[in-house]
């Protein structure tokens, strides 16, 4: 009789152990795809290839199963595993230093730098997808434990999909609309239409700019657009990324084709000018629709009754 | 980290020999086309911009 009921005993406690691994497996396996497949939206921002790749997946890989552990812990009546997830904020804010302190030391050498406010951004997002990873894991173990590891996959899709929708930005072709421009130079000074850019003291850089020089202006949709385009940081992200897609005609010693976005007060219009190696407008254009709208820049006068106000 | 001085006028050069320009290192030239030589060179060098002033005086600015 004994012997009997510790077998049956002990086919539970296998059985329970197969169940946790299972679920534990289902959230792990979930929560790295996840990270995986946010990876691959970063190619723009950051291309550091295949290293950087490999530290955040296995980044992904830790935050999977601090997730997925964290239902069948809790199931087990071990409630202070839940601690270890104060562990991993604390972790995931290292990754953030760590993102910004190397995008920082590489941006002095590089001949458009990204500015504080895009590394800034580009940092938090890294923080911030490895806690969506926790998020998907977690969705995906709770499934896998409550119903079935099929169910489980089912839900870290879903959360996958929800994160997708829900964590991706706005792009500047949505607040403004951009559009090809003429330059022309009055004496010495360069103008995109009406927007003054800079002053050009030497007439074979001004000769360069006539025949290579391409210029857009951004006109914002409405007042929401117009404070973002005001902000220093998100035109230096533009500039960044136009010269990153389509080259840039200069060297550390020619600092005149530094691309420059530069603001009309009286419209909010914003007007670039840059020397690409690839003069392609519709790229250009492209490009420029194409750059996120930095978390940092984004601000938005119209939702506040003083703002509405004054838009009239 | 490295430190470069900005948003200053690292040097003047000019065609107008009786206008005084001080404050900063000033190179006169003999006409135009010896004051474009001069402001390409130190704009190289100096890894800055050269502005025209439209007085005959040019100046090299880093930004």
């Amino acid at each position: 009789m004994r012997t009997r009921k510790t077998a049956k005993g002990l086919k539970g406690a296998e059985a329970g152990l197969n169940r946790d691994l299972a679920t534990i497996l289902t959230g792990v396996v979930l929560g790295t795809l996840a990270r995986y497949w946010m990876l691959r939206r970063d190619f723009r921002q950051y291309p550091s290839y295949p290293h950087a790749v490999v530290t955040h997946l296995a980044l992904g890989f830790v935050a999977a199963t601090l997730g997925a552990v964290a239902v069948p812990a809790i199931a087990a009546k071990e409630y202070t595993a839940v601690t270890f997830l104060a562990l991993a904020a604390t972790q995931f804010r290292d990754v953030r230093n760590m993102e910004r302190e190397m995008l920082v030391a590489i941006d002095q050498s590089s001949l458009v730098s990204r500015g504080p406010d895009f590394i800034e951004g580009i940092a938090r997002t890294f923080e911030a997808r490895n806690y969506l990873v926790v998020f998907v894991s977690l969705a995906a173990s709770l499934a896998a434990y409550a119903l079935s590891p099929p169910y489980g996959i089912l839900a870290g899709v879903l959360a996958m999909l929800l994160v997708h929708r829900f964590m991706r930005g706005k792009l500047i072709g949505d607040i403004a609309k951009v559009r090809p421009a003429e330059l022309h130079f009055e004496g010495a000074n360069l103008f995109v239409e009406d927007i003054h850019i800079m002053n050009l003291g030497l007439k074979e850089i001004r000769r360069v700019y006539e025949e290579k020089g391409r210029a857009v202006i951004l006109e914002p949709l409405d007042d929401n657009g117009r404070e973002i385009l005001a902000n220093v940081g998100q035109r230096q992200a533009i500039a960044h990324d136009v010269a990153a897609l389509l080259g840039i005609h200069r060297d550390v010693d020619t600092a005149e084709f530094t691309p420059l976005l530069r603001r009309k007060a009286e419209t909010g219009r914003v007007g670039m000018v840059i020397v690409p190696i690839e003069p392609d407008m519709e790229c250009l254009l492209a490009a420029v629709r194409n750059v996120p709208v930095l978390e940092s820049a984004f601000v938005r006068p119209l939702a506040a009754r003083a703002g509405r106000c004054a838009a009239d | 980290m490295e430190i470069t001085i900005a948003k200053m006028i690292l040097a003047a050069v000019t065609t107008a020999g009786d206008r005084r320009v001080e404050g900063c290192p000033v190179f006169y030239a003999a006409d135009e086309a010896e004051a474009a030589e001069m402001c390409l060179v130190l704009s190289r060098v100096l890894e800055g911009v050269a502005h025209d002033m439209g007085n005959g005086v040019y100046i090299i600015v880093k930004h």
